[in-house]
């Protein structure tokens, strides 16, 4: 079992949320050719190491948020909230 | 629990190592009645070599996949200047960790012309490698839940016997004939609509065919090199030079990549991404009962597949953990999960006891199909994104690989499962694959 350090509910058994995968940068689906985009679909680094990804808290508080988390031991350094949020806390100064 | 303490520890008369006994042995009955009265020592099933400068080819992974490979290059081919390393030893990967389940009720004509093959392959496997491999052709049953997934098994079924496959959708009353034992009675959470009932599915001894494979390759003159991990591909431009392992460089102009769940880390080594994930996937054993479980029954909406060894255990598979890891540790969680869902099928087994469980690495692609064949580095051929279907696949990845390296053709046989279909948008959608919920 892993527990996952939710940065809204706290420490939580792993069966409540969806792992969304690998954290990436989407390319501007305006300017993106085909093959971008299907690469940003589908190509994984998948490294056996220190990754950052997307979780779903599904059966909580039902928010995306970033993990730092060691794919070999499954062990998780930091828990964040996503990106997005973070610049829109910034903006309102808070 | 960890499985390399129990279930795959290398018996005595195959673990690697200088033997005194003449090699190589032909085993038939008059040899082990020979054995049998002098109580002398076994022959090595294959044996140990010193890393030589260069090889043909080089194949990463001593698994099934790989092993096939090399003992078709050399049977078929006739190539045998290969090595075959592994960071650990044969078989030790998914090769040995599988479910060992053996099945062509596929959904796609590609994906079941392909297994379909690997299944007449396994059937003539123990005379050709001299080594009984116990490919139970027993029956297999996929069990639908709802009319959806009874929709889809409708679909597989007509799309089995267009290509000449045994394989038919059956009603709950069948079902009870042939699994007695079956709750398929109606006040159940999850009742039996029906069942894909495929007769020439079965399972196979694992460890057995990794080993028959290991033997057949040595016998033709094959190196298997175990505890050889490699550590870097050496590359001039696009192109394959060699290989750095922890025992040393060798040159090759081919390297092939049939690590499985290891198989991203050695596409990093070439600058090669793939759309693999890599994820654990658990099983489990009971302790040993007289044999009352004559089919292997799956349930892809409780996520379970169960079948009865010879020895009488019965073996328990789920699909794949919920995210990407390395790990192989057990978890709670799964065996709760799965005993919860096993009882649901077959209740009267509920004071069962499970002796122990482990996890393989599946390297999961988004249309649960592999891929095979070149790829934009020259000389680096991949044999990988086997997910949760491997093992029924060793013998035919094994012959299209082999030809595919002797000719640098791609076989018709495997041309779907080619890298470059998703940069161009051709998946192959296998919904058939036991990942697969319906």
């Amino acid at each position: 079992m892993i527990v996952v350090p939710c940065p809204w509910c706290g420490d939580r058994n792993s069966m409540e949320f969806r792992a969304a995968g690998e954290s990436k940068k989407r390319p501007d689906v305006n300017t993106a050719t085909p093959e971008q985009w299907r690469t940003y679909l589908y190509t994984k680094s998948n490294l056996a190491d220190w990754v950052t990804e997307t979780w779903y808290h599904r059966a909580g508080c039902r928010r995306y948020f970033a993990i730092e988390r060691h794919t070999v031991t499954n062990e998780i350094r930091t828990s964040r909230l996503p990106a997005a949020q973070i610049r829109l806390d910034e903006s309102k100064g808070s | 629990m960890d499985r390399q303490v129990n279930e795959t520890s290398v018996p005595s008369n195959t673990r690697p190592g200088k033997s005194t006994a003449k090699y190589p042995a032909k085993y038939s009955a008059f040899s082990l009645i020979k054995h049998g009265l002098a109580k002398s020592d076994w022959p090595r099933a294959w044996r140990e070599h010193d890393l030589k400068k260069s090889y043909d080819v080089v194949i990463i992974g001593a698994g099934i996949h790989g092993l096939a490979t090399a003992y078709y290059l050399a049977t078929n081919h006739g190539i045998t200047n290969i090595a075959i390393v592994d960071k650990g030893y044969v078989g030790g990967g998914g090769s040995g960790r599988n479910t060992s389940i053996v099945r062509s009720n596929y959904l796609t004509p590609e994906g079941v012309r392909f297994y379909n093959r690997s299944v007449h392959l396994y059937q003539d496997l123990s005379a050709d490698l001299n080594f009984n491999i116990m490919f139970g052709q027993m029956g297999h049953l996929t069990l639908a839940h709802n009319d959806s997934s009874l929709r889809t098994m409708r679909w597989r079924a007509e799309v089995n016997k267009l290509e000449g496959i045994d394989s038919e959708v059956i009603g709950p009353d069948d079902i009870k004939q042939i699994v007695p034992y079956m709750d398929t009675s109606t006040n159940t959470r999850y009742p039996i609509v029906g069942a894909l009932f495929h007769p020439p599915g079965g399972t196979v001894r694992h460890d057995a065919v990794n080993w028959g494979y290991a033997r057949g390759a040595d016998v033709r003159g094959c190196e298997i090199h175990q505890n050889t991990e490699v550590l870097g591909i050496t590359t001039i431009g696009d192109e394959v030079t060699g290989v750095t392992t922890n025992r040393g460089q060798i040159s090759t102009k081919i390297v092939v990549n049939c690590t499985a769940g290891w198989a991203s880390l050695i596409n990093a080594m070439v600058g090669l991404k793939m759309p693999i994930v890599t994820h654990p996937l658990q099983a489990a054993v009971t302790e040993p009962v007289k044999k009352f479980l004559n089919t292997v029954v799956v349930s892809g909406s409780l996520h379970v597949y169960v079948s009865q060894t010879d020895r009488g255990e019965l073996v328990f598979g789920a699909s794949t953990d919920p995210y990407a890891s390395y790990s192989m540790r057990g978890s709670l969680e799964f065996t709760e999960e799965l005993a919860g869902h096993v009882l649901e099928l077959i209740p009267s087994i509920a004071k069962m006891r499970v002796l122990r469980q482990w996890a393989g690495l599946c390297d999961m692609t988004p249309d649960f199909s592999p891929i095979m064949g070149f790829t934009p580095v020259k000389g680096y051929v991949v044999d990988v994104g086997w997910g949760t279907y491997g093992f029924k696949a060793g013998p035919v990845s094994g012959e299209a690989m082999a030809q595919l390296i002797a000719t640098q053709r791609v076989p018709d046989i495997i041309s779907t499962f080619d890298f470059a279909r998703f940069a161009e948008g051709r998946l192959v959608g296998e919904k058939g694959a036991a990942a697969v919920g319906h």
